[in-house]
């Protein structure tokens, strides 16, 4: 059987499965649609969420970013499941106790301020809305390598999935759906790392693998891809190489951002009861850690595999040669990337051999200038590719292949449902029902979920199509506006006393001052050309725009604190409200009289 | 209810507060500690105990974080789950 047979087979095989599971899982209340009915077990909540949670940035990107940075990206592993402890400590129990359906509602609510409600909706939509495009493009980039379909016919076939089982199923659907897709993701993401990390290290485990032996040289795998990639004028791996502040500000951003991002927090809405809550943002966190945890030695381990297959003889002796890549089965990978236009490689200097080095350091020029290269000769590689390409790589039977693509696909469309599920509740419950038509009866409302779920997906898949020129910004942009607006608001909610009115500015001051300094770095709504300040050199204290979430957040504690203290106290309504979030007891009640 | 227990479940309602935030601030602190602490600002200081090819700051960055925020995690609902019972404020 040919490759495009077992891909077609096992990316077959796992849609067959999510539009059962839509057939299955049909909503018939807004209390389905919304938050599966109050009655998803906490470890099955967990498995959704960490589903939810874990992206085509995850899948796909995560470990490539490692890969080539190293240590000074631990930012992504710590930030981004750091964030779950906040969520779990900070806000899951306390706004499944509030039992309502959206967070900009419980924003509304608790600062008895539809102003506020509508701020939160808003942020709530460009959060969403920005991250979904990276979904649709990686379903795109998916179908497009493994089922050899162009972009727009794989985007398209995407879309009508997720229309499926969102539409119809609503949480319920999705909930189900991505329990099913977290299988198939996580089955994908470690049988590759554990069949290599028992070729390099012989240990099945890959985080232990990581800090294991490398067992072709003898010496720890970690000392090994250390000394091998600053052989080649490339930094050290495990050493810390970028700015310190920069590195704690960003890891922050990403914690404070994860635990303010509002498709995951309505996860937390589905379970029964405060305590189920609790447990399961653990167990969110376990399902996610699996992937988290074997991302760093997917990183260390392919970066290894890759660098050493450009020099197959060690790196003083001569590099791989180009008729050794056209007829070696072991570089096939390299020819399939070729097509795809993500890989590239140019002979320079013409002696019939690819030179892979850090063209860029004075030691590596001087041996450069020594041997006669021309510059580093491996001139074209996105790191987005390295996920999908290490089987490939490192040799792993073609079933393994197929895995990975259904894996891929599943990252990408159970973060795009969540997403879709956070915009369209937003216009059905908090801009419809809560603001424009009040009165709408549960049908009409349901119906027009449905809707604003179908019109999402449809401008989802359009900038899917036509992605703005922005979308690799769109991290920073999704993270920085969570962890500056959503983040502090909900934690003053529940922890303080705060009122309305130093909510709203709260929240305004942190969502501007971070756009604001996005923007001033990245260009005017990303436009090229327009910014005033760079990244490699910016605006204040050298704090990259990057990670100026956690002073976002920041400002808008001390606004919201300074605007408060100045301002008419909370009624007593609202003082009962918090003390009611505070305590468990009621939790079934508050769900049952809506 | 009687004033006098509305007073009761209030002082109660206090404490049950009061260790909750406790709790939470001891979470916190451990969650900074081992991601902020040993995985980046305080990596230089731990730099002398080897763990396979690399260091403790290392492995902390790049695996204990991520093991010790379950712990937390854990931790954090099993003793929240109890002091809701303790306080009788668990759901029915």
């Amino acid at each position: 059987m040919d490759q495009f047979t077992i891909n077609l087979l096992f990316v077959g095989a796992s849609f067959a499965i999510y539009i059962g599971i839509a057939i299955w899982a049909r909503a018939g209340s807004t209390s389905e649609f919304y938050a599966a009915g109050r009655g998803v077990h906490p470890v099955t909540n967990g498995m959704a969420t960490a589903a939810d949670w874990m992206s085509a940035a995850s899948f796909l990107s995560m470990a490539g970013l490692i890969a080539f940075v190293g240590y000074d990206n631990s930012a992504f592993l710590m930030g981004w499941t750091g964030g779950y402890v906040l969520l779990a400590l900070l806000l899951a129990p306390y706004l499944r106790k509030f039992g309502k359906f959206t967070v900009s509602e419980f924003i509304g609510d608790r600062f008895y301020s539809p102003t506020a409600r509508l701020v939160a909706v808003i942020c709530l939509i460009i959060c969403s809305v920005t991250y979904v495009i990276g979904q649709m493009t990686g379903v795109g980039v998916a179908f497009g390598r493994f089922l050899e379909v162009d972009n727009t016919t794989g985007l398209l076939i995407g879309a009508v999935i997720v229309f499926a089982y969102a539409v119809f199923g609503g949480m319920k659907g999705v909930t189900y759906t991505q329990v099913a897709q977290y299988i198939v993701l996580i089955l994908a993401y470690t049988i590759p790392a554990i069949f290599i990390s028992l070729q390099l290290t012989g240990n099945p485990i890959p985080g232990l693998g990581l800090f294991g032996t490398d067992l072709a040289s003898g010496e720890p795998l970690l000392q090994k891809l250390d000394q091998i990639v600053t052989e080649l004028g490339f930094n050290q791996y495990t050493a810390h190489n970028g700015d310190t502040l920069n590195l704690v500000l960003f890891t922050l951003s990403l914690m404070i951002g994860t635990a303010g991002l509002p498709h995951v927090i309505m996860r937390f809405f589905t379970v029964p009861r405060v305590a189920d809550a609790r447990w399961s943002a653990g167990w969110a966190l376990v399902f996610i850690a699996l992937l988290y945890l074997t991302a760093p030695a997917v990183g260390a381990m392919a970066r290894l595999n890759i660098t050493q297959q450009f020099w197959p003889n060690g790196t003083d002796a001569q590099a791989v040669s180009l008729e050794q890549i056209e007829t070696d089965p072991t570089y096939d990978w390299m020819a399939t990337w070729q097509q795809t236009g993500m890989l590239g490689w140019e002979d320079l200097n013409g002696d019939g051999l690819i030179q892979y080095y850090n063209d860029a350091s004075p030691d590596m020029q001087e041996r450069a200038a020594a041997e006669g290269w021309e510059g580093n000769e491996l001139n074209n590689f996105n790191r987005d590719i390295l996920v999908l390409a290490n089987p490939e790589i490192a040799n792993l039977p073609s079933w393994v292949i197929g895995l990975i693509a259904a894996g891929g696909l599943a990252a990408a469309l159970s973060t795009a449902a969540g997403l879709l599920l956070a915009i369209s509740s937003a216009v059905s419950h908090d801009l419809m029902k809560g603001q424009l038509t009040p009165n709408i009866s549960e049908k009409g409302e349901l119906l027009s979920a449905r809707i604003a779920m179908a019109v999402a997906i449809a401008v989802a898949t359009w900038l899917g199509l036509n992605p703005p020129g922005f979308a690799a910004q769109t991290v920073a942009l999704a993270f920085g506006l969570a962890a500056s607006s959503i983040f502090p608001v909900l934690m003053m909610g529940i922890f303080t006393k705060v009122n309305n009115k130093g909510a709203v500015a709260g929240m305004l001051a942190g969502l501007l001052l971070t756009l604001l300094y996005i923007f001033l770095h990245k260009g005017w709504f990303f436009i090229p050309g327009t910014n005033s300040f760079t990244d490699a050199e910016p605006l204040l204290f050298g704090i990259k725009s990057t990670s100026f979430g956690a002073i976002g957040a920041l400002v808008n504690f001390a606004v919201a604190f300074a605007v408060s203290k100045s301002t008419t106290p909370i009624p007593s309504d609202i003082e009962d409200l918090v003390e009611s979030v505070r305590i468990p007891r009621g939790a079934g009640a508050a769900a049952a009289d809506h | 209810m009687s004033p006098e227990t509305g007073r009761d479940s209030a002082s109660d309602g206090k404490a049950y507060w009061a260790a909750n935030v406790r709790i939470i601030k001891i979470s916190l602190i451990i969650w900074a500690l081992v991601s902020f602490g040993f995985g980046i600002l305080l990596r230089p200081l731990i730099s002398g105990i080897q763990v396979g090819g690399s260091d403790l700051g290392f492995w902390f960055a790049q695996q204990g974080s991520i093991l010790v925020f379950l712990a937390i995690i854990f931790f954090y609902a099993w003793k929240m789950n109890k002091l809701d019972r303790e306080f009788g404020v668990e759901e029915e």
